[in-house]
C-alpha cells in the first residue's frame, strides 16, 4: 500500500486569476522509502500541492474535490487538531529559503525543541537535539544549539531544518525546493544528505523541485506538472532519457548540456584573428569591507576581491563563475564602479579608469553597460519601458526621437513588440523584463556588456530563451562580455573562456573546453563534482521540440 | 548579546551621550538668550517701579549683565557640578524645585505609558487575530478615533462626563484639598485624581501602539518562519505568541522607546487641563516669566531623559533581537 496517495485533488484559485484552478485533478502516490520528484515551473501549483498535503493552504485556496490518503486516512476530513498533530510528527516539510525559515529572535536548540514538545517529546529534548544536530553533519551540536539562526550559513540552517523536520521520525517528508537558495557545492552535500536519511529510514519522499538535474541525482519516480495538471509522471530513468509530453521534452531540452570538446575548441578557433585585442584588462585590483570597529574594538576585515587579473579581448565572453560571496559580483561592480576598489588598474581600451574622477568617468559608462539580476528590482516600476530604454541615450546627448527610434529598433532585437514603449514594466513577465533589461544597456551601444547573473532568477525555459538572445545579440553586434554566473551549465553554454573564483581570488582560468575537461585546481574540481545530475547527459531532442 | 562586552559598550556610549548633552546645553542656553526679553525685566515690570537704575541694578545681582560667553561659561560649570542655577522669581534653587514636580509627573507620565503599551499591545494583537473580523474593525475604528482626536478635547470630554456629570471623579489636581488622609486613603486619593489625566495622556499612545502591533503582526504572521512552525505542529496560539508577537514587538519597543524620552517633557497639554502639579506646568510658568534658569534646568532634566532612555532601548533591543549587537 502507498504510504501517501492523493486522488483527484483539486484547489481552486480565488476568481479573476489566469485560470479557474491553482491545480486541477492530481494523482500521486509515494511509497516508503521512495522519492518522488514533483517537477515544473514557477506558478505550476508544485508548491500549493505540497502545502495540501500539510493542510497549510492559506483560506483562498480552498480544495474543491479530491482526497488526500495518508496511512489509510484522509486528511482533508481530519479536525485541525487531529491534523496539527500529525504536522511534525508523521509528516513533515522543509521549505525553500533556508534563510528566513528559521525564526529569527530563538535559538536553534530551542526550535527543534519546540517541535519535540509540541508533541509530548519535550522530555528528551536536551538529549535529542544534540543528536539531531550531529545526525545532519553539524559540526559542534551543543554549541550550534544555543546560536540564534543569523550566525549559521545558508546550508547550516537548511541543516538545522532538516533537523528539525526529522525530530519525530516522520514517515514521510515533504523537501519544496530545499536546495533552490544553496550553493552548488552545499545544494549537493543536502542532497545527499536527504538521500542518506531517506534511505536509512524508509521515509517516504515527495521532492518538489525545478531543476532537472536535481531529479537526475535523486529521483526514484518524477511526476511533471505544467498548468496545475500533472502532465506526465513515471519512473525517473524513463521521463528523463524517453520525455513523452511535449512539454516534458520542451523543459529537458532547454537544460543547458556540457560542452564537447570539439564545440568549445571550434569557438574559440572561429575568433582567431581578433583574439589579441584587449578590451578590458585588470591588474592587483583589490576590495576590502570593514565592519564593525566604533570607539574600541577591532573591525572585522574581509577581502571581497584580490588577485582577480584578467584579460577580456574584444568579441569574446569571459564567465565569471563562483559561489555566493565569492567576490564576483564586487568584481563587476568595481569594474562600473558602483564599488570603488582600494587598489590596482582597470584598464579599459588602455585607459586605467580607477582614478578618473565623475566627470571624466562619465564617457565610460555609456561604453561599458551593465544587466542585473533581478528582473523585479532592476526596473523602476513607475516609469514606462519607453522612458526607461531612451533615458540613457538622452543624458548622452542623443534627441528624444532618435532615442525612441533606436528602443523600437532594441526590442525587437530583442524579441518584444514595439508596443511594449508605452507600458510598464509591472505588465510583463520576469523572461520579457529580463529583455527589456537587456535592451536598456544596449541603448547605449556599449563596446562591453556585463551580465551579472542574468538568467539566475528565471526558469529553465525563460532562461534559455535569454541565453539564445544573448548570444544572438553577441554574433551580431560583436559585443564582448563579461558573464558572472554560479551556474556552471549555463557557464558552459555561452562562454568562451572561464574564470572561477574563490573567497574573492580567481583560482583558474582557461578556455570553457579545458576548466570542464582537465579542471586543475581542487576547488574547480569540486564545484564540478557538485553539478547535481552530473552522469546524466539530457537526451538529443532537437530537431522534435520545434513545436 | 555577547555579555562580556557590555561595559565596553555602555563606556562608548556613557562618553557619547554626555557629549551630547553638553552640546544640547549650550544650545538650549543660547537659544533662550537669543528670545527678546530677559527675567529683570519682567520682574521690574511687574513690581511697577520700572526705572532704569533699577533694572540695571536687578542685571547686575542676577548676572545678566556680563557678556554672554562668561554666563554661558558660569552656568556650564554649575551643570557640571550638578547646580542648575537659582531661580530669582521663586527664591529658590532650580533644582529643588525640579525635585519638588518631578515625582508628580513622573508618576503620571509612566502611568498612562504602561496603560498605553499593555492595553495597546493587548488590543493591536487580538484585532491581528481577528483580521477583517468585526472585533478587528472595531479596535481599529476606536484605535482610529483616539488616534485622531486632540488631547486636550478628550481631557476636557472625560471631565464634563465623569466629575461634572456623573460626579465619580475629581477633575483637578493630584490630592484632595483640606482633609487629612493616612496610609491607603492616600494612595486611593490619589489614583482617583491620576485617572483621567493618564488615561487623557495615555489614549494617543494606545492608539499608536495598537496600530503597529496590528500592522507587525500580520506582517510577521506572513514570513516563513511561522508557517515553519505551523509545519512542525505547533498549535496555533503558541505560534501566535512564541513566533509572530515575539518578533512584532520590535517595532514596538523601537516607539516605546522614543515615547519614554518624552516622560518628562511631553505632558505640558494634560498637566495645564487637569492642573496637574508636574514639571509640564513648573516649565510651561517659567516661559511666561522669562524664568530662564528654571527653563533650562527642565530642558536639561528632559534631555537627560530622552538620552538614557535611548540608551536603554539600544540595550533592550539588543536583549530581545540577538540580531542586534551592542556595537557604540
Amino acid at each position: 500500500m502507498s504510504l501517501l496517495s492523493i486522488e483527484g485533488l483539486t484547489v481552486a484559485l480565488p476568481p479573476g486569476g489566469d485560470r479557474p484552478h491553482a491545480i486541477a485533478d492530481i494523482s500521486l502516490s509515494v511509497d516508503p522509502g521512495e522519492i518522488l520528484c514533483v517537477v515544473g515551473e514557477s506558478g505550476s501549483g508544485k508548491s500549493i500541492t505540497a502545502n495540501a498535503m500539510m493542510g497549510l493552504l492559506p483560506k483562498s485556496l480552498p480544495v474543491t474535490s479530491g482526497r488526500i490518503r495518508f496511512e489509510g486516512t484522509d486528511l482533508l476530513a481530519l479536525e485541525p487538531e487531529a491534523m496539527r498533530r500529525l504536522r511534525g510528527a508523521r509528516i513533515a516539510m522543509i521549505f525553500q529559503e533556508p534563510m528566513t525559515a528559521l525564526n529569527p529572535v530563538m535559538r536553534v536548540g530551542d526550535q527543534i525543541a519546540e517541535a519535540l514538545r509540541v508533541h509530548g517529546a519535550g522530555r528528551d529534548a536536551a538529549r535529542r537535539v544534540p543528536e539531531l544536530l550531529a545526525a545532519v553533519n553539524l559540526p559542534d551540536p551543543e554549541a550550534l544549539a544555543r546560536s540564534y539562526p543569523f550566525r549559521l550559513s545558508g546550508g547550516q540552517r537548511q541543516r538545522v531544518m532538516i533537523a528539525m523536520a526529522l525530530a519525530l521520525e516522520p514517515a514521510l517528508l515533504i523537501a519544496d525546493e530545499p536546495t533552490t537558495a544553496l550553493d552548488v557545492t552545499t545544494q549537493m552535500q543536502i542532497l545527499r544528505l536527504i538521500k542518506e536519511i531517506q534511505s536509512r529510514r524508509g521515509t517516504g519522499v515527495m521532492f518538489v523541485t525545478h531543476d532537472f538535474g536535481v531529479v537526475a541525482e535523486i529521483a526514484d519516480r518524477v511526476a511533471v506538472m505544467q498548468h496545475g495538471r500533472i502532465v506526465e509522471t513515471g519512473p525517473a530513468k524513463e521521463v528523463l532519457n524517453h520525455p513523452q509530453h511535449p512539454y516534458t521534452r520542451a523543459l529537458i531540452a532547454a537544460v543547458p548540456g556540457f560542452p564537447s570538446g570539439e564545440q568549445a575548441t571550434a569557438a574559440s578557433d572561429a575568433r582567431g584573428p581578433m583574439a589579441k585585442d584587449a578590451v578590458l584588462v585588470t591588474r592587483g585590483v583589490e576590495k576590502t569591507y570593514r565592519r564593525g570597529g566604533g570607539w574600541f574594538g577591532k573591525p572585522v576585515t574581509l577581502r571581497a576581491v584580490h588577485d582577480a587579473d584578467f584579460t577580456l579581448t574584444r568579441g569574446e565572453t569571459l564567465g565569471l563563475v563562483g559561489e555566493s560571496g565569492s567576490g564576483k559580483s564586487t568584481l563587476a561592480r568595481c569594474i562600473v564602479r558602483l564599488v570603488e576598489p582600494e587598489k590596482g588598474e582597470i584598464a579599459f581600451h588602455g585607459t586605467d579608469l580607477r582614478p578618473l574622477t565623475r566627470i571624466a568617468w562619465k564617457p565610460f559608462r555609456r561604453r561599458i553597460q551593465m544587466v542585473f539580476q533581478d528582473p523585479f528590482a532592476s526596473l523602476n516600476p513607475r516609469r514606462t519601458v519607453g522612458d526607461i530604454i531612451t533615458e540613457g541615450p538622452m543624458t548622452h546627448g542623443v534627441s528624444r526621437s532618435e532615442a525612441l527610434d533606436r528602443a523600437r529598433d532594441l526590442l525587437r532585437l530583442v524579441q518584444l513588440d514595439p508596443g511594449a514603449m508605452g507600458r510598464y514594466p509591472h505588465e510583463f513577465s520576469g523572461g520579457q523584463r529580463q529583455r527589456i533589461g537587456i535592451a536598456r544597456a544596449l541603448a547605449m551601444r556599449p563596446e562591453l556588456l556585463i551580465a551579472d547573473e542574468p538568467v539566475s532568477a528565471l526558469d529553465v525555459s525563460v532562461q534559455a530563451q535569454v541565453l539564445d538572445l544573448l548570444a544572438d545579440i553577441r554574433k551580431r553586434l560583436g559585443l564582448t562580455m563579461l558573464f558572472i554566473t554560479h551556474d556552471l551549465r549555463v557557464a558552459a553554454q555561452i562562454c568562451d573562456r572561464i574564470a572561477v573564483m574563490q573567497r574573492g581570488a580567481i583560482v583558474e582560468l582557461g578556455s570553457t573546453a579545458q576548466v570542464f575537461g582537465t579542471p586543475q585546481h581542487a576547488y574547480t574540481k569540486q564545484l564540478l563534482e557538485s553539478i547535481p545530475g552530473r552522469g546524466w547527459t539530457p537526451p538529443d531532442l532537437s530537431g522534435t521540440v520545434a513545436a | 548579546m555577547d555579555l562580556t562586552r557590555l561595559p565596553g559598550f555602555l563606556a562608548a556610549r556613557l562618553a557619547k551621550a554626555a557629549v551630547v548633552i553638553l552640546a544640547i546645553v549650550v544650545c538650549n542656553f543660547l537659544l533662550i538668550h537669543a528670545a527678546p526679553g530677559d527675567p529683570a525685566s519682567v520682574i521690574a515690570g511687574q513690581s511697577g517701579a520700572a526705572d532704569e537704575r533699577f533694572l540695571a541694578q536687578l542685571r547686575e545681582q542676577f548676572g545678566l549683565d556680563r557678556p554672554l560667553h562668561v554666563q554661558l561659561w558660569i552656568y556650564l560649570k554649575g551643570v557640571l557640578t550638578l547646580d542648575l542655577g537659582f531661580s530669582h522669581r521663586q527664591q529658590l534653587p532650580v533644582w529643588t524645585l525640579i525635585q519638588a514636580r518631578l515625582p508628580a509627573t513622573l508618576l503620571l507620565t509612566g502611568t498612562a505609558f504602561v496603560f498605553a503599551i499593555v492595553t495597546g499591545v493587548t488590543l493591536g494583537a487580538l484585532a491581528a487575530r481577528r483580521v477583517g473580523r468585526w472585533a478587528d474593525s472595531l479596535i481599529t475604528v476606536i484605535a482610529l478615533t483616539f488616534y485622531a482626536t486632540p488631547l486636550f478635547w478628550i481631557g476636557l470630554m472625560l471631565v464634563l462626563v465623569f466629575s461634572v456629570w456623573l460626579e465619580w471623579l475629581p477633575s483637578f489636581g493630584m490630592s484632595s484639598v483640606g482633609v487629612e488622609l493616612h496610609g491607603m486613603a492616600v494612595v486611593l486619593d490619589v489614583a482617583q485624581h491620576l485617572l483621567l489625566p493618564a488615561l487623557t495622556l495615555g489614549l494617543f499612545y494606545l492608539a499608536v501602539y495598537a496600530r503597529l502591533t496590528r500592522a507587525t503582526m500580520l506582517e510577521v504572521a506572513d514570513q516563513d518562519f511561522v508557517k515553519t512552525a505551523r509545519a512542525k505542529g505547533v498549535p496555533e496560539g503558541r505560534v501566535l505568541r512564541a513566533h509572530v508577537l515575539r518578533n512584532a514587538m520590535l517595532p514596538v519597543i523601537t516607539f516605546a522607546g522614543i515615547q519614554a524620552g518624552q516622560l518628562v517633557g511631553g505632558a505640558i497639554l494634560v498637566e495645564t487641563v487637569f492642573a496637574w502639579p508636574g514639571i509640564g506646568r513648573l516649565a510651561f510658568d517659567a516661559l511666561l516669566a522669562r524664568d530662564y534658569a528654571v527653563l533650562l534646568g527642565v530642558f536639561f532634566c528632559t534631555s537627560v531623559m530622552v538620552v538614557a532612555f535611548n540608551l536603554v532601548t539600544d540595550l533592550l533591543y539588543a536583549v530581545v533581537d540577538p540580531r542586534v549587537e551592542a556595537v557604540g
